[in-house]
């Protein structure tokens, strides 16, 4: 039933220590989650320390610094370091957020502390699995459905208000970093969507110009698919682009109860 | 160790097309219980230090009858709508989770009855 510790090979235990080099003023640790499949042995917490004259700004930036200066074994996704791919998302300073667009600044305790998404299969460090999150996102068809044939001459049109609609919904970048802190998410994961993939769900709700909003409706409404939401609101605090999921998962359970 | 594709496993038995009774009616039975709780609790601080008599009559009178009859029902069911999500919520054993849930209806539904008819026994006298 309820497991209140990690498993004995998944405890984390302390790393080793990078000194920063001689001659360093402006010393920043980070405290980073390793672990590699292939070693056997349970995942470690390293600390690097950082000569931040010679860094840039951002997490992201110390990452790359360290991958490419003191320790290329680290390993991390990261692509556009401008936070639109979404690659890039972790957990830093008990927050998930994407590296690129943390100021090193922002955080706030002394060391800092660095893990992969919570509550997911690790592949690797930093690098979570998130195959069965792209496979619920693809579960819940996000693309345009229509039965009427497109006009011939031109692309489909939507009104001002009807695109205004879609504001809030289509900024989010699938990082998983709402899904991956909220706890219904961590209990029910195998079978509660989360608040990305119902985002997304209700994006595509939204356009007006789908008509495919009754199926998409009806393959929601599950107790665990959708219900399993109750409002705890992480999605909404952690959110980097600073998106409302918790919004659009209320607006779908409105829409629910509106057509019965 | 399973092929199943991550697709098969994602969309698991499909859609259960129901909740959205269990989430209304979740709602419902919590706005009813608002106004029926701040008229019990009134209720009881009014009467507090009264005998025996003067409480059996106001339990008896037809208004607060019905309103305990209904307070009884709706907190029991409420209540076991409630149980029932923090069961699913957290119980990954498949029997234990039944067992629990059918366990907690029927309790919640013996203890309802056996309110209502105390109620009505104080009311209809016996």
């Amino acid at each position: 039933m309820a497991e209140f510790k990690l498993p004995a090979n998944s405890r984390v235990v302390e790393g080793k220590v990078f000194q920063a080099p001689q001659g360093a003023k402006n010393v920043r640790r980070f405290k980073v989650y390793r672990w590699e499949p292939d070693s056997g042995s349970n995942p470690r917490m390293d600390v690097y320390e950082v000569d931040l004259d010679t860094c840039g700004p951002m997490v992201l930036d110390a990452l790359i610094k360290i991958k490419n200066e003191i320790d290329s074994t680290l390993t991390f996704r990261r692509s556009c370091r401008e936070g639109i791919c979404g690659s890039c998302a972790m957990n830093i300073d008990g927050t998930n957020t994407l590296a690129c667009t943390k100021a090193i600044e922002d955080v706030k305790a002394r060391e800092v502390a660095i893990y992969p998404l919570p509550h997911m299969p690790v592949v690797k460090d930093l690098v979570p699995d998130l195959t069965h999150f792209y496979a619920q996102l693809a579960s819940v068809k996000p693309w345009m459905q229509t039965q009427t044939p497109p006009p011939p001459d031109k692309e489909r049109l939507q009104s001002r208000e009807d695109r205004a609609q879609l504001d809030g919904l289509y900024e989010c970048i699938l990082c998983a970093c709402c899904s991956t802190a909220c706890p219904s998410y961590w209990w029910n994961g195998d079978r509660y969507l989360g608040p990305a993939v119902l985002l997304q769900a209700y994006r595509w709700i939204a356009d007006s110009r789908d008509e495919a909003t009754g199926e998409r409706l009806d393959a929601l409404e599950d107790p665990f698919k959708l219900y399993r939401c109750h409002t705890i609101m992480n999605c909404a605090n952690t959110c980097p682009k600073g998106l409302n999921p918790g919004k659009a998962i209320a607006e779908i359970k409105r829409l629910l109860v509106m057509r019965r | 160790m399973s092929l199943r594709t991550p697709l098969s496993r994602a969309k698991g038995l499909g859609s259960a097309k129901d909740g959205v009774h269990h989430w209304w009616i979740e709602r419902l039975t919590a706005v009813a219980l608002v106004p029926l709780y701040i008229w019990f609790v009134w209720g009881l601080i009014s009467h507090a230090g009264a005998d025996y008599e003067t409480v059996a009559a106001w339990i008896g009178s037809p208004v607060t009858a019905v309103l305990l009859v209904l307070l009884l029902a709706v907190t029991f069911h409420h209540a076991q709508l409630g149980m029932q999500v923090v069961y699913e919520d957290y119980i990954h054993t498949e029997w234990l989770k039944l067992t629990s849930i059918v366990l907690t209806k029927f309790i919640a539904y013996v203890l309802a009855a056996a309110g209502i008819f105390a109620v009505l026994r104080v009311a209809f006298g016996g």
